[in-house]
Protein backbone atom coordinates (compact mmCIF):
# COMPACT_ATOMS: atom_id res chain seq x y z
CA UNK A 1 0.00 0.00 0.00
CA UNK A 2 2.52 2.71 1.11
CA UNK A 3 4.59 3.94 -2.06
CA UNK A 4 7.89 4.04 -0.01
CA UNK A 5 10.34 5.21 -2.40
CA UNK A 6 8.77 8.41 -2.10
CA UNK A 7 9.10 10.71 0.63
CA UNK A 8 6.31 10.81 3.84
CA UNK A 9 3.39 12.81 4.05
CA UNK A 10 3.62 13.12 7.40
CA UNK A 11 7.05 12.31 9.09
CA UNK A 12 7.42 13.17 12.18
CA UNK A 13 11.01 12.64 14.06
CA UNK A 14 11.83 12.32 17.86
CA UNK A 15 9.18 14.55 18.87
CA UNK A 16 9.33 16.41 22.53
CA UNK A 17 7.08 18.87 23.32
CA UNK A 18 3.58 19.52 25.42
CA UNK A 19 2.40 22.84 27.19
CA UNK A 20 4.67 25.35 28.11
CA UNK A 21 8.00 24.13 28.66
CA UNK A 22 6.34 20.72 30.26
CA UNK A 23 6.97 17.53 28.44
CA UNK A 24 4.02 15.37 27.49
CA UNK A 25 5.57 14.01 24.76
CA UNK A 26 9.08 12.05 25.12
CA UNK A 27 10.23 11.39 21.36
CA UNK A 28 7.31 9.84 19.32
CA UNK A 29 8.53 8.68 15.50
CA UNK A 30 5.53 8.64 13.51
CA UNK A 31 5.81 8.38 9.44
CA UNK A 32 2.39 8.25 7.29
CA UNK A 33 2.41 8.01 3.05
CA UNK A 34 -0.23 9.94 1.43
CA UNK A 35 -2.13 7.12 0.37
CA UNK A 36 -2.48 5.38 4.53
CA UNK A 37 -4.81 5.84 7.00
CA UNK A 38 -2.78 5.86 10.96
CA UNK A 39 -3.87 5.30 13.57
CA UNK A 40 -2.76 6.26 17.31
CA UNK A 41 -4.04 4.04 20.29
CA UNK A 42 -2.76 3.90 23.60
CA UNK A 43 -4.06 3.75 27.09
CA UNK A 44 -5.21 7.28 28.57
CA UNK A 45 -2.58 9.48 29.41
CA UNK A 46 -0.26 8.20 26.79
CA UNK A 47 -0.23 11.29 24.86
CA UNK A 48 -2.32 10.73 21.96
CA UNK A 49 -4.35 13.86 21.40
CA UNK A 50 -1.26 15.88 22.58
CA UNK A 51 0.92 14.44 19.69
CA UNK A 52 -2.20 15.02 17.11
CA UNK A 53 -2.15 18.72 18.70
CA UNK A 54 1.86 19.06 18.20
CA UNK A 55 1.31 18.60 14.48
CA UNK A 56 -1.40 20.86 14.12
CA UNK A 57 0.48 23.52 15.90
CA UNK A 58 -1.63 23.68 18.69
CA UNK A 59 1.00 23.52 21.39
CA UNK A 60 5.03 23.80 21.54
CA UNK A 61 7.21 21.35 20.39
CA UNK A 62 10.01 21.57 22.18
CA UNK A 63 12.67 19.09 20.64
CA UNK A 64 12.67 16.52 17.11
CA UNK A 65 10.56 17.51 14.13
CA UNK A 66 7.80 17.27 12.00
CA UNK A 67 7.90 18.03 8.34
CA UNK A 68 4.85 17.78 5.86
CA UNK A 69 6.16 16.57 2.36
CA UNK A 70 9.51 17.47 3.74
CA UNK A 71 9.17 20.89 4.68
CA UNK A 72 9.18 21.47 8.44
CA UNK A 73 6.13 22.32 9.87
CA UNK A 74 6.81 22.23 13.88
CA UNK A 75 5.64 25.52 15.39
CA UNK A 76 3.88 26.90 12.55
CA UNK A 77 0.35 28.27 13.65
CA UNK A 78 -2.97 26.26 12.79
CA UNK A 79 -3.90 28.93 9.86
CA UNK A 80 -0.76 28.39 7.93
CA UNK A 81 -0.66 24.63 8.35
CA UNK A 82 -4.71 24.75 7.11
CA UNK A 83 -3.24 26.43 3.75
CA UNK A 84 -0.31 24.04 3.49
CA UNK A 85 -3.22 20.96 2.51
CA UNK A 86 -3.60 20.27 6.87
CA UNK A 87 -7.50 19.86 8.22
CA UNK A 88 -7.92 19.25 11.63
CA UNK A 89 -10.94 17.98 13.43
CA UNK A 90 -11.08 18.34 17.34
CA UNK A 91 -12.91 16.07 20.02
CA UNK A 92 -14.91 18.60 20.89
CA UNK A 93 -16.07 21.72 20.15
CA UNK A 94 -16.01 21.07 16.93
CA UNK A 95 -18.67 22.67 14.72
CA UNK A 96 -20.56 26.06 14.81
CA UNK A 97 -23.67 25.01 16.36
CA UNK A 98 -25.59 28.35 15.46
CA UNK A 99 -24.42 28.30 11.98
CA UNK A 100 -27.04 25.64 9.34
CA UNK A 101 -24.91 22.70 8.30
CA UNK A 102 -24.34 24.75 4.97
CA UNK A 103 -23.07 27.64 6.64
CA UNK A 104 -20.27 25.68 8.64
CA UNK A 105 -19.42 24.09 5.43
CA UNK A 106 -19.16 26.87 3.97
CA UNK A 107 -15.80 28.40 6.57
CA UNK A 108 -14.50 25.26 6.52
CA UNK A 109 -13.28 26.33 2.51
CA UNK A 110 -13.18 30.13 3.88
CA UNK A 111 -9.45 30.27 2.06
CA UNK A 112 -10.69 28.77 -1.16
CA UNK A 113 -14.38 30.54 -2.08
CA UNK A 114 -14.08 29.68 -5.63
CA UNK A 115 -13.75 25.64 -4.36
CA UNK A 116 -17.04 25.86 -2.22
CA UNK A 117 -19.92 24.82 -5.01
CA UNK A 118 -17.08 21.65 -6.11
CA UNK A 119 -16.53 20.77 -2.06
CA UNK A 120 -19.81 21.18 -1.08
CA UNK A 121 -20.90 18.54 -3.47
CA UNK A 122 -18.11 16.06 -2.42
CA UNK A 123 -18.59 16.59 1.14
CA UNK A 124 -21.94 15.86 0.16
CA UNK A 125 -21.71 12.60 -1.67
CA UNK A 126 -19.15 11.47 1.12
CA UNK A 127 -22.15 12.24 3.94
CA UNK A 128 -25.08 12.15 2.26
CA UNK A 129 -27.24 12.33 5.39
CA UNK A 130 -25.89 16.12 5.88
CA UNK A 131 -28.04 16.71 2.43
CA UNK A 132 -31.44 17.17 4.13
CA UNK A 133 -30.24 18.77 7.06
CA UNK A 134 -27.97 21.38 5.28
CA UNK A 135 -30.19 24.58 6.79
CA UNK A 136 -30.87 23.15 10.05
CA UNK A 137 -28.12 25.05 12.45
CA UNK A 138 -25.44 22.34 13.27
CA UNK A 139 -26.02 22.58 17.10
CA UNK A 140 -29.46 20.71 16.37
CA UNK A 141 -28.25 17.33 14.75
CA UNK A 142 -27.26 14.63 16.67
CA UNK A 143 -23.70 13.35 17.92
CA UNK A 144 -23.15 11.48 14.62
CA UNK A 145 -24.04 14.05 12.42
CA UNK A 146 -22.32 16.79 14.42
CA UNK A 147 -19.56 14.49 13.45
CA UNK A 148 -20.00 14.41 9.78
CA UNK A 149 -19.91 18.18 9.85
CA UNK A 150 -17.10 18.47 11.65
CA UNK A 151 -15.28 16.34 9.08
CA UNK A 152 -17.16 17.48 5.98
CA UNK A 153 -15.65 21.20 7.49
CA UNK A 154 -12.21 20.40 7.23
CA UNK A 155 -12.76 18.44 4.02
CA UNK A 156 -14.12 21.74 2.44
CA UNK A 157 -10.02 23.06 2.42
CA UNK A 158 -9.33 20.29 0.28
CA UNK A 159 -6.68 18.81 2.73
CA UNK A 160 -3.70 16.55 2.03
CA UNK A 161 -3.34 15.30 5.45
CA UNK A 162 -6.81 15.32 7.86
CA UNK A 163 -6.10 14.57 11.49
CA UNK A 164 -9.21 13.66 13.51
CA UNK A 165 -9.16 13.18 17.29
CA UNK A 166 -11.43 10.88 18.66
CA UNK A 167 -14.07 10.85 15.89
CA UNK A 168 -16.03 7.99 17.30
CA UNK A 169 -15.83 9.04 20.97
CA UNK A 170 -19.46 8.92 22.36
CA UNK A 171 -20.96 7.69 19.52
CA UNK A 172 -23.17 4.52 19.14
CA UNK A 173 -21.69 1.31 17.77
CA UNK A 174 -23.39 1.86 14.63
CA UNK A 175 -22.51 5.52 13.94
CA UNK A 176 -19.10 4.59 14.89
CA UNK A 177 -19.06 1.40 11.73
CA UNK A 178 -20.20 4.19 9.83
CA UNK A 179 -17.39 6.97 10.99
CA UNK A 180 -15.07 4.46 10.15
CA UNK A 181 -16.81 3.54 6.88
CA UNK A 182 -16.22 7.35 5.74
CA UNK A 183 -13.03 7.47 6.27
CA UNK A 184 -11.82 4.67 4.66
CA UNK A 185 -13.71 6.06 1.81
CA UNK A 186 -11.93 9.77 2.14
CA UNK A 187 -8.82 7.94 2.96
CA UNK A 188 -9.52 5.91 -0.94
CA UNK A 189 -10.21 9.45 -2.06
CA UNK A 190 -6.08 10.34 -1.86
CA UNK A 191 -6.45 12.12 1.59
CA UNK A 192 -3.69 10.99 3.92
CA UNK A 193 -5.56 10.36 7.76
CA UNK A 194 -4.08 10.14 10.73
CA UNK A 195 -6.14 9.89 13.57
CA UNK A 196 -6.41 9.24 17.62
CA UNK A 197 -8.66 6.50 18.87
CA UNK A 198 -10.33 4.47 21.87
CA UNK A 199 -12.10 2.19 19.84
CA UNK A 200 -8.49 0.58 19.80
CA UNK A 201 -9.79 -2.52 17.57
CA UNK A 202 -11.94 -1.19 15.58
CA UNK A 203 -9.80 1.16 14.30
CA UNK A 204 -6.70 -0.91 13.48
CA UNK A 205 -8.29 -3.13 11.42
CA UNK A 206 -8.96 -0.32 9.01
CA UNK A 207 -5.19 1.21 9.57
CA UNK A 208 -2.72 1.42 7.14
CA UNK A 209 -0.32 2.10 10.00
CA UNK A 210 -0.82 1.88 13.74
CA UNK A 211 0.81 3.87 16.37
CA UNK A 212 0.36 2.71 20.17
CA UNK A 213 1.53 5.14 22.60
CA UNK A 214 3.08 4.50 26.24
CA UNK A 215 3.85 7.88 28.15
CA UNK A 216 4.70 9.81 25.46
CA UNK A 217 7.27 7.24 23.48
CA UNK A 218 6.14 5.04 20.59
CA UNK A 219 5.91 1.12 22.25
CA UNK A 220 4.88 -0.49 19.05
CA UNK A 221 5.03 0.71 15.69
CA UNK A 222 3.31 -1.65 12.90
CA UNK A 223 1.12 -1.96 10.13
CA UNK A 224 -2.34 -2.18 11.46
CA UNK A 225 -3.24 -6.07 10.37
CA UNK A 226 0.30 -7.24 12.31
CA UNK A 227 0.00 -5.00 15.64
CA UNK A 228 -3.72 -6.50 15.52
CA UNK A 229 -2.03 -10.17 15.50
CA UNK A 230 0.91 -9.07 17.92
CA UNK A 231 0.05 -11.07 21.57
CA UNK A 232 1.99 -8.86 22.78
CA UNK A 233 0.04 -5.46 21.81
CA UNK A 234 -3.74 -7.41 22.61
CA UNK A 235 -2.65 -8.24 25.76
CA UNK A 236 -1.37 -4.77 26.88
CA UNK A 237 -3.64 -2.11 25.06
CA UNK A 238 -6.01 -4.40 23.17
CA UNK A 239 -7.68 -5.81 26.51
CA UNK A 240 -6.88 -9.41 25.64
CA UNK B 1 -61.43 58.26 20.37
CA UNK B 2 -59.28 61.28 21.07
CA UNK B 3 -57.71 59.46 24.05
CA UNK B 4 -56.64 56.86 21.34
CA UNK B 5 -54.71 59.25 19.25
CA UNK B 6 -53.55 60.46 23.11
CA UNK B 7 -52.28 56.80 23.70
CA UNK B 8 -50.56 56.37 19.83
CA UNK B 9 -49.01 59.55 20.02
CA UNK B 10 -47.50 58.93 23.31
CA UNK B 11 -47.51 55.34 23.94
CA UNK B 12 -46.70 53.82 20.14
CA UNK B 13 -44.89 56.30 18.60
CA UNK B 14 -42.75 57.85 21.56
CA UNK B 15 -42.28 53.89 22.07
CA UNK B 16 -41.43 53.21 18.71
CA UNK B 17 -38.82 56.20 19.08
CA UNK B 18 -37.25 55.35 22.05
CA UNK B 19 -37.11 51.55 21.28
CA UNK B 20 -35.50 51.99 17.68
CA UNK B 21 -32.69 54.27 19.16
CA UNK B 22 -32.17 51.35 22.03
CA UNK B 23 -32.58 48.94 19.45
CA UNK B 24 -29.26 50.11 17.29
CA UNK B 25 -27.30 51.19 20.26
CA UNK B 26 -28.00 47.55 21.74
CA UNK B 27 -27.31 45.77 18.39
CA UNK B 28 -23.61 47.31 18.64
CA UNK B 29 -23.08 46.52 22.15
CA UNK B 30 -24.10 42.89 21.66
CA UNK B 31 -22.03 42.55 18.41
CA UNK B 32 -18.68 43.57 20.23
CA UNK B 33 -19.81 41.10 23.06
CA UNK B 34 -20.10 38.12 20.81
CA UNK B 35 -17.00 38.64 18.89
CA UNK B 36 -14.51 39.95 21.92
CA UNK B 37 -16.42 38.56 24.96
CA UNK B 38 -16.76 42.02 27.05
CA UNK B 39 -19.10 45.12 27.85
CA UNK B 40 -18.05 47.96 26.12
CA UNK B 41 -18.67 50.83 28.20
CA UNK B 42 -17.45 53.32 26.04
CA UNK B 43 -20.51 52.85 23.24
CA UNK B 44 -22.64 56.00 24.52
CA UNK B 45 -19.92 58.38 24.28
CA UNK B 46 -19.06 56.85 20.28
CA UNK B 47 -23.03 57.17 20.00
CA UNK B 48 -22.66 61.24 21.16
CA UNK B 49 -18.87 61.27 18.99
CA UNK B 50 -21.14 60.01 15.70
CA UNK B 51 -23.84 63.09 16.57
CA UNK B 52 -21.16 65.55 17.15
CA UNK B 53 -19.51 64.62 13.59
CA UNK B 54 -23.13 65.12 12.28
CA UNK B 55 -23.56 68.63 14.23
CA UNK B 56 -19.82 69.68 12.92
CA UNK B 57 -20.57 68.99 9.72
CA UNK B 58 -23.78 70.08 9.13
CA UNK B 59 -22.28 73.56 10.38
CA UNK B 60 -19.94 73.55 8.04
CA UNK B 61 -22.02 72.93 5.24
CA UNK B 62 -25.71 74.15 6.12
CA UNK B 63 -26.88 74.43 2.97
CA UNK B 64 -25.75 70.93 1.85
CA UNK B 65 -29.15 69.09 2.57
CA UNK B 66 -31.41 72.08 0.89
CA UNK B 67 -30.85 71.06 -2.75
CA UNK B 68 -32.17 67.66 -2.53
CA UNK B 69 -34.82 68.43 -0.05
CA UNK B 70 -33.82 66.61 3.35
CA UNK B 71 -32.24 67.60 6.44
CA UNK B 72 -28.44 68.61 5.85
CA UNK B 73 -27.54 66.30 8.97
CA UNK B 74 -29.00 63.10 7.40
CA UNK B 75 -26.77 63.86 4.26
CA UNK B 76 -23.80 64.05 6.79
CA UNK B 77 -24.62 61.05 8.32
CA UNK B 78 -23.16 58.42 5.80
CA UNK B 79 -20.01 60.74 6.38
CA UNK B 80 -20.05 60.49 10.02
CA UNK B 81 -20.80 57.07 10.47
CA UNK B 82 -17.15 56.38 8.15
CA UNK B 83 -15.57 59.20 10.72
CA UNK B 84 -17.12 57.02 13.97
CA UNK B 85 -16.08 53.63 12.49
CA UNK B 86 -12.55 55.12 12.01
CA UNK B 87 -12.89 56.26 15.41
CA UNK B 88 -14.14 52.74 16.90
CA UNK B 89 -11.07 50.98 15.06
CA UNK B 90 -8.25 53.40 16.31
CA UNK B 91 -9.72 53.23 19.69
CA UNK B 92 -9.29 49.33 19.51
CA UNK B 93 -5.51 49.47 18.15
CA UNK B 94 -4.70 52.11 20.67
CA UNK B 95 -6.22 50.59 23.99
CA UNK B 96 -8.34 46.89 23.50
CA UNK B 97 -5.81 45.38 21.07
CA UNK B 98 -2.89 45.48 23.07
CA UNK B 99 -4.83 44.54 26.47
CA UNK B 100 -6.04 41.49 24.34
CA UNK B 101 -2.76 40.40 23.40
CA UNK B 102 -1.70 39.80 26.79
CA UNK B 103 -4.74 37.95 27.63
CA UNK B 104 -6.48 40.08 30.05
CA UNK B 105 -9.75 39.29 31.86
CA UNK B 106 -12.50 40.49 30.31
CA UNK B 107 -13.56 42.82 33.25
CA UNK B 108 -9.56 44.01 32.71
CA UNK B 109 -11.38 45.48 29.22
CA UNK B 110 -14.42 46.32 30.85
CA UNK B 111 -13.14 49.12 32.99
CA UNK B 112 -10.33 50.01 29.97
CA UNK B 113 -13.86 50.75 28.13
CA UNK B 114 -14.95 53.35 31.07
CA UNK B 115 -11.43 54.84 30.70
CA UNK B 116 -12.02 55.61 26.95
CA UNK B 117 -15.67 56.85 27.83
CA UNK B 118 -14.13 59.49 29.56
CA UNK B 119 -11.55 60.31 28.04
CA UNK B 120 -14.18 60.60 24.45
CA UNK B 121 -16.53 62.57 26.98
CA UNK B 122 -13.88 65.26 28.15
CA UNK B 123 -12.94 65.39 24.50
CA UNK B 124 -15.93 66.22 22.26
CA UNK B 125 -16.73 68.50 25.62
CA UNK B 126 -13.62 70.30 25.02
CA UNK B 127 -14.78 70.60 21.22
CA UNK B 128 -18.74 71.12 21.56
CA UNK B 129 -19.06 73.04 25.09
CA UNK B 130 -21.84 71.49 27.24
CA UNK B 131 -25.00 72.85 26.07
CA UNK B 132 -27.29 71.76 23.84
CA UNK B 133 -27.44 72.35 20.15
CA UNK B 134 -30.10 71.73 17.11
CA UNK B 135 -28.65 69.66 14.62
CA UNK B 136 -30.86 71.32 12.60
CA UNK B 137 -28.29 74.36 11.82
CA UNK B 138 -30.14 75.73 8.42
CA UNK B 139 -33.25 73.93 7.78
CA UNK B 140 -36.60 73.84 10.20
CA UNK B 141 -38.29 70.86 12.08
CA UNK B 142 -41.04 69.58 10.02
CA UNK B 143 -44.17 68.58 12.33
CA UNK B 144 -46.99 66.88 11.13
CA UNK B 145 -50.30 66.45 12.25
CA UNK B 146 -52.15 63.84 10.76
CA UNK B 147 -56.01 64.25 10.86
CA UNK B 148 -58.01 61.19 11.18
CA UNK B 149 -60.81 61.28 9.38
CA UNK B 150 -63.20 60.12 11.98
CA UNK B 151 -66.19 62.24 13.08
CA UNK B 152 -65.63 63.51 16.62
CA UNK B 153 -62.21 63.36 16.95
CA UNK B 154 -60.01 66.49 17.10
CA UNK B 155 -56.73 65.40 17.97
CA UNK B 156 -54.34 65.07 15.49
CA UNK B 157 -52.06 61.92 15.22
CA UNK B 158 -48.52 63.97 15.53
CA UNK B 159 -45.28 63.12 14.67
CA UNK B 160 -42.08 64.85 13.23
CA UNK B 161 -39.70 65.00 10.42
CA UNK B 162 -36.63 63.25 11.96
CA UNK B 163 -39.15 60.98 14.45
CA UNK B 164 -40.48 59.24 10.46
CA UNK B 165 -36.28 59.25 9.44
CA UNK B 166 -35.81 57.63 12.50
CA UNK B 167 -38.25 54.80 11.26
CA UNK B 168 -36.71 54.16 8.26
CA UNK B 169 -33.32 54.15 8.91
CA UNK B 170 -33.54 51.68 11.53
CA UNK B 171 -35.46 49.59 9.12
CA UNK B 172 -32.64 49.73 6.25
CA UNK B 173 -29.86 49.03 8.61
CA UNK B 174 -31.43 46.26 10.37
CA UNK B 175 -32.20 44.50 7.11
CA UNK B 176 -29.02 45.30 6.08
CA UNK B 177 -27.46 44.03 9.02
CA UNK B 178 -29.56 40.87 8.52
CA UNK B 179 -28.44 40.18 4.90
CA UNK B 180 -24.60 41.02 5.71
CA UNK B 181 -24.79 38.20 8.20
CA UNK B 182 -27.00 35.44 6.55
CA UNK B 183 -25.76 36.01 3.22
CA UNK B 184 -22.14 37.94 2.93
CA UNK B 185 -18.88 35.54 3.22
CA UNK B 186 -17.57 37.88 5.95
CA UNK B 187 -20.73 38.18 8.36
CA UNK B 188 -20.78 34.32 8.96
CA UNK B 189 -17.50 34.00 9.31
CA UNK B 190 -18.29 36.93 11.90
CA UNK B 191 -21.23 34.42 13.15
CA UNK B 192 -18.72 31.33 13.21
CA UNK B 193 -16.10 33.13 15.38
CA UNK B 194 -19.06 34.32 17.61
CA UNK B 195 -19.84 30.75 17.62
CA UNK B 196 -16.29 29.06 18.81
CA UNK B 197 -13.40 31.15 17.88
CA UNK B 198 -10.74 28.27 17.86
CA UNK B 199 -12.46 26.36 15.15
CA UNK B 200 -13.03 29.99 13.42
CA UNK B 201 -9.54 30.21 13.47
CA UNK B 202 -8.36 26.58 12.50
CA UNK B 203 -10.88 27.29 9.46
CA UNK B 204 -8.16 29.92 8.30
CA UNK B 205 -10.70 32.55 9.01
CA UNK B 206 -8.56 36.15 9.77
CA UNK B 207 -9.75 37.02 13.61
CA UNK B 208 -7.73 40.48 13.45
CA UNK B 209 -10.30 41.24 10.38
CA UNK B 210 -13.24 39.71 12.02
CA UNK B 211 -12.54 42.31 15.03
CA UNK B 212 -11.95 45.07 12.92
CA UNK B 213 -15.50 44.60 11.11
CA UNK B 214 -16.95 44.23 14.01
CA UNK B 215 -15.53 47.53 14.98
CA UNK B 216 -16.87 49.03 11.76
CA UNK B 217 -20.41 48.17 12.07
CA UNK B 218 -20.64 48.65 15.56
CA UNK B 219 -19.28 52.77 15.15
CA UNK B 220 -21.53 53.05 11.99
CA UNK B 221 -24.18 52.22 14.14
CA UNK B 222 -23.30 54.12 17.09
CA UNK B 223 -23.34 57.47 14.88
CA UNK B 224 -27.20 56.23 13.45
CA UNK B 225 -28.31 56.17 17.22
CA UNK B 226 -26.47 58.63 18.26
CA UNK B 227 -27.63 61.28 15.27
CA UNK B 228 -31.30 60.12 15.07
CA UNK B 229 -31.28 60.62 19.31
CA UNK B 230 -29.99 64.50 18.86
CA UNK B 231 -32.35 64.99 15.08
CA UNK B 232 -35.30 64.48 17.76
CA UNK B 233 -34.26 65.96 20.46
CA UNK B 234 -30.87 68.67 20.21
CA UNK B 235 -27.66 67.89 20.17
CA UNK B 236 -26.30 67.20 23.85
CA UNK B 237 -22.72 66.09 25.11
CA UNK B 238 -24.21 63.85 27.81
CA UNK B 239 -27.25 62.78 26.16
CA UNK B 240 -26.40 59.19 25.15
CA UNK B 241 -24.06 58.81 28.22
CA UNK B 242 -27.81 58.77 29.89
CA UNK B 243 -28.34 55.80 28.10
CA UNK B 244 -25.96 53.42 28.54
CA UNK B 245 -28.08 51.45 30.86
CA UNK B 246 -31.23 51.19 28.84
CA UNK B 247 -28.81 49.78 26.01
CA UNK B 248 -27.40 47.06 28.14
CA UNK B 249 -30.62 46.15 29.45
CA UNK B 250 -31.66 46.18 26.34
CA UNK B 251 -28.56 43.79 25.06
CA UNK B 252 -29.77 41.66 27.99
CA UNK B 253 -32.93 41.51 28.12
CA UNK B 254 -32.67 40.07 24.38
CA UNK B 255 -30.17 37.65 24.92
CA UNK B 256 -26.13 38.96 25.09
CA UNK B 257 -24.54 38.22 21.81
CA UNK B 258 -27.53 37.74 20.01
CA UNK B 259 -28.34 40.75 17.37
CA UNK B 260 -31.94 40.00 16.92
CA UNK B 261 -32.37 39.94 20.31
CA UNK B 262 -31.34 43.23 20.83
CA UNK B 263 -33.60 44.79 18.32
CA UNK B 264 -36.40 42.78 20.35
CA UNK B 265 -34.70 44.09 23.81
CA UNK B 266 -34.71 47.38 22.59
CA UNK B 267 -38.11 47.85 22.08
CA UNK B 268 -39.50 45.93 24.95
CA UNK B 269 -37.47 48.46 27.14
CA UNK B 270 -38.33 51.15 24.96
CA UNK B 271 -42.19 50.56 25.11
CA UNK B 272 -41.46 49.35 29.41
CA UNK B 273 -39.90 52.69 29.60
CA UNK B 274 -43.04 54.76 27.93
CA UNK B 275 -45.77 52.96 29.34
CA UNK B 276 -44.50 53.27 32.82
CA UNK B 277 -44.42 57.38 32.24
CA UNK B 278 -47.75 57.39 30.71
CA UNK B 279 -50.75 58.59 32.02
CA UNK B 280 -53.39 56.29 32.25
CA UNK B 281 -55.63 58.70 33.85
CA UNK B 282 -56.61 59.89 30.13
CA UNK B 283 -57.64 56.65 28.72
CA UNK B 284 -60.01 55.84 32.21
CA UNK B 285 -61.49 59.44 31.60
CA UNK B 286 -64.49 58.32 29.16
CA UNK B 287 -65.57 55.55 32.00
CA UNK B 288 -65.60 58.17 34.83
CA UNK B 289 -69.40 58.40 34.87
CA UNK B 290 -69.39 54.42 35.07
CA UNK B 291 -67.02 54.66 37.88
CA UNK B 292 -68.62 54.20 41.36
CA UNK B 293 -69.11 57.67 42.90
CA UNK B 294 -66.75 56.98 45.92
CA UNK B 295 -63.79 56.05 43.19
CA UNK B 296 -62.43 59.46 42.53
CA UNK B 297 -59.89 59.33 39.60
CA UNK B 298 -56.53 61.28 40.73
CA UNK B 299 -55.14 63.15 37.73
CA UNK B 300 -51.80 61.53 37.24
CA UNK B 301 -52.13 57.76 37.25
CA UNK B 302 -48.70 56.98 35.95
CA UNK B 303 -46.18 54.04 37.10
CA UNK B 304 -43.47 56.73 37.83
CA UNK B 305 -42.70 60.14 37.23
CA UNK B 306 -40.72 61.26 34.02
CA UNK B 307 -37.63 62.05 36.05
CA UNK B 308 -37.56 58.59 37.53
CA UNK B 309 -38.04 57.07 34.12
CA UNK B 310 -34.41 55.24 34.52
CA UNK B 311 -35.40 52.60 37.07
CA UNK B 312 -37.52 51.26 34.65
CA UNK B 313 -34.80 49.56 32.62
CA UNK B 314 -33.43 48.95 36.10
CA UNK B 315 -35.93 46.50 36.68
CA UNK B 316 -36.09 44.73 33.88
CA UNK B 317 -32.09 44.53 34.31
CA UNK B 318 -32.95 43.39 37.28
CA UNK B 319 -35.69 41.37 37.13
CA UNK B 320 -34.41 39.39 33.59
CA UNK B 321 -30.91 38.76 35.39
CA UNK B 322 -32.82 36.70 38.47
CA UNK B 323 -35.46 35.20 36.45
CA UNK B 324 -33.82 34.30 33.00
CA UNK B 325 -30.37 34.98 32.81
CA UNK B 326 -29.69 33.96 29.14
CA UNK B 327 -32.69 36.76 27.74
CA UNK B 328 -35.43 36.30 26.05
CA UNK B 329 -33.53 34.77 22.77
CA UNK B 330 -30.95 32.38 24.70
CA UNK B 331 -27.89 34.36 24.23
CA UNK B 332 -24.87 34.13 26.68
CA UNK B 333 -24.98 34.25 30.22
CA UNK B 334 -22.28 36.67 31.54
Amino acid sequence: MSSTETQPLLDARDVHGGYGSMNILNGVNMALYADEVGVIVGPNGAGKSTMLKAVFGLLNVNQGEILLNGQPIHNLPPNQLVQRGMGFVPQEKNVFPSLTVKENLEMGAYLKPQNVKRMLEQVYDFFPPLVEKRHQPAGELSGGQRQMVAMGRALMAEPSLLLLDEPTAGLSPLYMNEIFDRVKKINAAGVGILMVEQNAKQALAIADKGFVLAAGQNRFTDTGAALLADPDVAKSFLGG
Amino acid sequence: MNELVFFINNVVIAGSVTGSIYAIGAIGVTLIFSIMRFAHFAHADMMTFGAFMVLLLTTLFPAAGASIGVPTALVMLPLAMLLTAALAVGIDKAFYKPLRFHGVKPIVMVIGSLGVTLMLQGLIRLFSGTGGQSLYVDDRKEIFRIALPIEGVRAPIVITEPQIYLFVITLVAVVALHLFLNRSRLGKAMRAMSDNPELAQASGINTNTIVAVTWVIAGGLAAIAGTLLSLDVTFKPDLSFFLLLPIFAAAIVGGVGHPYGAIAGGFVVGFAETLAVFNWHVLLRPFRDSLPTWLELPSNLAFVSTEYKIVVPFFILVAILVWRPTGLFKGKVI
